[in-house]
């Protein structure tokens, strides 16, 4: 227990519980909405913000939000008239902003190797002022979560309907995307944004098919992430792997032990 | 030929309103006219525009050409004050949510804003599921639910808001004949308070609480009766709109069957009297 008082490790830590805090609500909110790729889109799409924040030699993580808001936005006006053609255009944005950030970053005079920490993660590098900033985007999404919560879920249950009763369809649509790009963010810090999917969407998609409500599946969800990130970084800690792929596996893990064990149980109850 | 014994106001108006999906025409100089407290049954070939006529007069879909009024104003300002049934459960079968908290949204736009919904708001939603016989599955999650009971459910949830008019696209599709017959009566005791207006494809479904039929097949017919005269199908079919032939197709079995000549009707289970 001595390592809890490095400092670098009470960083990892924080940021962990942030990050799998806002990863639970809003990857309940993605897979309820089927918007996996979607969120996958902004996620990969954020690299161009770490490009920029390179080449303009700016603070990383303001950077990276600002630019992922920016994809939401394009993603949300683009894919307003025709959501039909939501999936084509995520992954054309998808694509452009990996490719403008790589570009950014190779024109960018000496090379720097912190670029691999966006790619794959760098928990064990988390600066305290990013788990500063971390503590207010998870104050803002939770605010805005519980703020707008029965409107998210009308909107999330059944569009349409919503549509009828006057909810603002649009407007809800764009907050959905902001706070997702937000979550995204705060990920790519911990896991890295290739492997952010897993924490939007193991524990949801576990949680789903038992809980009674969204709010209960967001609940679930972050503590079933707190779970997973911390276990994660002490195997990665004690047996020196890389801190981002082993909370991925140590999630994988969980999900297949439990998966298979209720596949037991209603063999056996058959 | 029965009146409507209601007042004249109109609930919905539609002036010379034609929509297409990119260039496919789906409706054509729509004109049409429902009056306060009729009992409407929009009936018509599938892919004839039923439900697309439903949607633009809720103001989900925007017409390209025409004017659209529900209950005096353009639908985006009145909508609210509608319920709605729609086709089937466009929410997903597996999202975690339960009975009473999908007739919780029906009153969206309708009560109090705030985060969650109030101790009143719950007894307005389990009024609404008694009203159709849900009340006992209000904590229930959706995925438990039969196809008839979700069906009940989002009726409840139309009806949880008190509306003025109520549509509803296909209620009957995944109900028994006597469920249906259930559903017609509740429908027939709701048409006192309020406008009811109801998409079906099957015309065997035309009950004695329908006050007036609506063909749809690009073009919008209006029949102030749930009768059908053979004058009136003669009339459509052969001299004024013959394309109407297909449309019309489904009144002219309802015709069939009540001279006893038609046997062939998959849908008749149920007359219509």
């Amino acid at each position: 227990m001595e390592i809890l008082h490095l400092p670098f490790i009470q960083n990892a830590i924080c940021a962990g519980i942030l990050a799998a805090i806002a990863c639970g609500i809003m990857g309940s909110l993605v897979v309820v909405n089927r918007s996996v790729f979607m969120a996958g889109g902004i996620a990969h799409a954020a690299y161009g913000g770490v490009g920029i924040a390179f080449y303009f030699s700016l603070p990383a993580l303001p950077c990276i939000v600002a630019f992922s808001l920016l994809i939401a936005f394009i993603m949300g006006a683009l894919t307003l008239k025709r959501r039909g053609r939501m999936d084509t255009i995520i992954g054309v944005l998808w694509a452009v902003g990996m490719a403008l950030g790589i570009i950014l970053v190779d024109i960018t005079p000496g090379y720097n190797v912190d670029l691999m920490s966006f790619l794959f993660g760098s928990i064990l590098a988390v600066p305290r002022s990013d788990v500063h900033f971390m503590v207010a985007l998870v104050v803002i999404i939770v605010f805005l979560v519980i703020c707008f919560y029965k409107d998210l879920l009308s909107v999330s249950y059944d569009r349409e309907f919503s549509q009828v009763r006057g909810v603002k369809v649009v407007p809800l649509h764009f907050l959905f995307l902001c706070l997702v790009a937000l979550a995204v963010v705060m990920t790519i810090r911990v896991v890295g944004l290739i492997l952010v999917m897993a924490l939007f969407t193991i524990a949801p998609y576990l949680v789903e098919k038992y809980a009674g409500s969204l709010a209960k599946m967001m609940v679930w969800s972050s503590i079933l992430n707190i779970i997973f990130v911390l276990s994660g970084l002490f195997i990665s800690f004690r047996f020196d792997l890389t801190s981002g792929a082993t909370i991925i596996l140590t999630a994988a893990l969980f999900f297949i032990v439990f998966e298979s064990g209720a596949w037991l149980l209603r063999k056996l109850a058959i | 030929m029965p009146t409507t014994k209601s007042s004249q106001t109109p609930v919905i108006e539609l002036k010379d309103v034609s929509f297409s999906f990119d260039s496919a025409p789906v409706l054509r100089d729509v004109n049409l006219t429902i009056l306060q407290g009729d009992f409407v049954a929009i009936i018509g070939p599938n892919g004839g525009g039923k439900t697309t006529l439903v949607k633009i007069v809720l103001g989900l879909l925007k017409p390209q050409k025409g004017k659209v009024r529900l209950l005096g104003s353009p639908p985006e300002k009145s909508s609210k004050r509608a319920g709605y049934m729609p086709q089937y459960a466009t929410g997903e079968k597996d999202f975690p949510i339960r009975v009473i908290d999908v007739v919780l949204l029906g009153l969206m736009g309708v009560t109090g804003c705030g985060p969650f919904f109030k101790k009143e708001e719950r007894k307005r939603a389990e009024k609404a599921l008694d009203l159709v016989g849900m009340l006992s599955f209000a904590q229930k999650r959706v995925n438990e639910l039969s196809g008839g009971q979700l069906q009940r459910t989002l009726l409840a949830r139309a009806l949880v808001s008190d509306p003025e008019v109520l549509f509803l696209d296909e209620p009957m599709a995944n109900i028994d004949i006597g469920g249906q017959t259930k559903l017609f009566d509740l429908l027939g005791k709701l048409n006192e308070e309020m406008t009811i207006v109801f998409v079906t494809h099957d015309v065997g479904l035309l009950s004695r609480h329908v006050k007036s039929v609506v063909c749809v097949n690009q073009t919008v017919f209006f029949h102030p009766s749930a009768q059908i005269t053979p004058e009136m199908a003669t009339m459509m079919m052969g001299e004024t709109c013959p394309m109407e032939l297909v449309a019309h197709g489904l009144p002219h079995r309802v015709l069939g069957r009540h001279q006893g000549t038609l046997s062939h009707d998959c849908h008749g289970h149920k007359e219509t009297e």
